[in-house]
């Protein structure tokens, strides 16, 4: 008993860590960092939508609070951007937009602007929801509750302001309230507004109202039309009405398409617009991109995930940020779950009320308003080898994709997209028995169905001599043994 | 050794196995005379029956999975076996239930050779389907699915002929009793169901009460 206390002793469980993890960083690859807080729950989705754990893919690498930055805490943010290495926060309850720099691996106060000066008129910020920057160094800013966008230069002086545009589609008694919006590379702007349902508003690159983006499909089905049909006037006023749902959240990839997601539960969660405002988001995972496939009702929580906001990363994977349970779900390219982690709660990595995220390179920030709190998550060995057979994949290149899977393999042999990748390598280097073995073990039926085609066409080519000698002998065989019995009673007989 | 069957029951035990490929092309005069002039046999009737169990057990296990996906861990193999004789029971009893008020001329075990027979066809199908499954692509799944609808069709035609001959109804009626046995079978299923919780419901009544006196009077 003495013996196991002293084995037990802290002090030795300490010094054994302490050991390890030297060990460890002595003979581990370059990315020593594999986990270093935990994250809350990393998780994917296998085949069969059952719940796959797996290593953490990022971590929590800083937590900034506005009194951390020696300016108050944040009251109630509500929008991010960030472009390099700056980091605005908008600061929507102080009236007030933050600008951060991030440098070495802290997060440095830049600026701090609650106003502009408008022809020598001092004229505060009310309630700025979003701001964007644009390549060239312009800001535009969602000055909510003031009904106006502003278009600012990099040192926050005043350029030029878009109030609420004077159109037919627009009721005259309505507010204009700009909520999120961006600017793509040809500077124009799209605008979500409350209220406006027709889609994403387009002002070209002087300002101009040039109308609607994209607006959302109405589905109405046959029960809705005719339930519809049978109720009475008073019931039909108090119905949903059939109209097209706001976007609550919108985002600009690398290749000029805009992001947008939809939290209510009548069109798809998140959607990838083109120019036409037509969606060329591609589906080719277990389940189109909706965040949680199986959920419970625990902690009164109930009902399927609720994206409130989208970033899209350099290898055009993307990050939806889920308001209903907090936690981010990344998903590639092809629309397969890479992770999913996050929660609610109060711990580090988890979020109270999410409302923002947005990514620096590879690291992402999520804002929370009701911690008021801007978290940094960095991804981990884990998480980089991932991404760099993501982009190697992305790139063409799948022998090279292949060999990054394999390490992704080691450390979590769960992982779906890493046999599909090696199995996708193996078939373009001829070696279609691994490949067809790699997609049986995922079930990724089209992909077998190749390798085992060619597999196949191989296995005739090099077999065929023998089939048709097998075939030939099951043939003549018969004949022969026919004419020698033949030969052999003529012979008797005669 | 005197319980074995002798000789000549496994000649006719062999000669009313074959007699279900002849029914399966030539359903008309096949199943008329399977009852009328007794070509076949229950006893051939049961193996095809255990047989048609059997392909479909090794349709969920053998087929390529690029067809038949069925996810292993929860497999269930008397699940799959009920699936196929259970409605085989049903439909002979709810059949037999329904046509013996409307002129049927079938006992029960004719309808049940009956509708054993009519499977054959699908037996031989399904057995072809996995061979052939694991023989092609996903790309040329067609000819798999079209054999399969295939099999479907062909038992559906012959089980309603079937009906016709065992009971000597012309088509019409032939195809009213089989959607009315399709009823008769819902309801059963719906009585066993409603029976069921009912038992249990009055069997944890009990033992509940069992417990509650347990606690207090003792």
């Amino acid at each position: 008993v003495r013996s196991e206390k002293i084995n037990n002793s802290p002090l030795n469980n300490l010094l054994v860590r302490f050991f390890s993890v030297l060990l460890f960083s002595l003979f581990s690859f370059p990315f020593s960092l594999l986990s270093a807080s935990p994250t809350n729950y990393t998780y994917n989705y296998d085949f069969w939508f059952e719940n796959v754990a797996s290593p953490d893919a990022y971590y929590v690498s800083g937590y900034i609070l506005g009194t951390g930055l020696g300016i108050g805490a944040f009251r109630d943010p509500q929008g991010l951007f960030v472009r390099d290495n700056r980091v605005y926060v908008c600061d929507s309850g102080n009236n007030r937009i933050i600008l951060l720099a991030y440098e070495n691996g802290e997060h440095r106060l830049v600026s701090v602007a609650d106003s502009v000066t408008i022809n020598g008129e001092r004229s505060p910020f009310n309630y700025p929801m979003d701001i964007f920057e644009t390549r060239d160094g312009f800001l535009y800013i969602a000055d909510t509750n003031n009904q106006r966008i502003l278009k600012l230069d990099r040192n926050w002086n005043y350029i030029s302001s878009i109030i609420k545009p004077d159109d037919e589609s627009i009721d005259e008694s309505a507010e204009f309230l700009p909520l999120k919006l961006v600017v793509d590379y040809a500077s124009r702007l799209f605008v979500q507004a409350r209220n406006i349902n027709k889609g994403l508003m387009e002002f070209d690159s002087r300002g101009n109202f040039a109308g609607y983006m994209g607006a959302n499909k109405v589905d109405v089905s046959i029960i809705d039309y005719v339930w519809k049909l049978l109720s009475t006037q008073a019931q039909k006023e108090r119905m949903e009405l059939f109209i097209p749902t706001e976007y609550n959240n919108l985002c600009l990839d690398n290749d000029g398409f805009i992001y947008v997601t939809n939290s209510n539960m009548q069109a798809d969660p998140v959607r990838r617009l083109n120019a036409m405002g037509q969606d060329i988001l591609i589906r080719n995972g277990y389940e189109e991109p909706v965040g949680d496939l199986v959920f419970g009702n625990a902690g009164g929580i109930s009902g399927p995930s609720r994206f409130i906001d989208v970033t899209a990363l350099d290898n055009d994977s993307y990050a939806c940020f889920d308001r209903m349970r907090g936690r981010i779900f990344v998903y590639d390219f092809q629309g397969n779950l890479l992770y999913a982690f996050g929660g609610l709660g109060n711990r580090e990595g988890c979020f109270l009320q999410p409302v923002a995220i947005d990514r620096m390179g590879r690291s992402l920030y999520a804002l929370d308003s009701r911690s008021a709190a801007l978290t940094r998550f960095d991804l981990t060995g884990y998480g980089e080898k991932i991404n760099s057979a993501l982009d190697e994949y992305h790139a063409g290149r799948y022998e090279a994709s292949a060999k990054e899977w394999e390490e992704v393999l080691k450390m979590n042999g769960n992982y779906d997209l890493a046999y599909i990748g090696i199995g996708r390598a193996a078939l373009r280097q001829g070696e279609y028995q691994k490949a067809m073995k790699f997609y049986k073990l995922k079930h990724y039926r089209e992909g077998y169905g190749k390798a085992f085609q060619l597999y196949r066409k191989q296995f005739m080519e090099e077999n065929l001599w023998k089939i048709l000698l097998i075939l030939a002998i099951i043939i003549i065989a018969p004949l022969l043994v026919k004419t020698a019995i033949r030969i052999v009673r003529e012979v008797r007989e005669a | 050794m005197k319980y074995l069957p002798d000789k000549a029951w496994w000649q006719r035990f062999g000669a009313t196995l074959r007699y279900s490929l002849y029914t399966a092309v030539h359903p008309l005069d096949g199943f008329w005379d399977l009852t009328h002039e007794k070509r076949g046999s229950l006893a051939a009737a049961n193996l095809i029956l255990i047989l048609a169990v059997l392909i479909d057990v090794l349709r969920m296990t053998l087929t390529s999975f690029q067809f038949v996906l069925v996810n292993m861990e929860y497999f269930n193999a008397v699940i799959v076996i009920m699936r196929t004789i259970l409605p085989v029971f049903l439909w002979v009893v709810a059949n037999w239930s329904l046509t013996t008020l409307m002129d049927g001329k079938g006992r029960m075990p004719e309808i049940y050779m009956a509708v054993c027979y009519a499977l054959a066809p699908s037996v031989i199908i399904n057995a072809v389907m996995i061979v052939l499954s694991r023989l092609i692509t996903f790309d040329e799944g067609a000819i798999y699915w079209v054999l399969a609808g295939f099999s479907v069709f062909w038992t559906a035609i012959l089980i309603l002929t079937a009906m016709m001959m065992v009971h000597d109804y012309s088509l019409t009626k032939a195809v009213l009793s089989s959607l009315l046995t399709i009823v008769g079978m819902g309801i059963m299923v719906f009585i066993f169901v409603v029976f069921f919780s009912l038992i249990s419901d009055a069997v944890s009544y009990f033992v509940s009460l069992y417990k509650e006196i347990l606690f207090r009077v003792l």
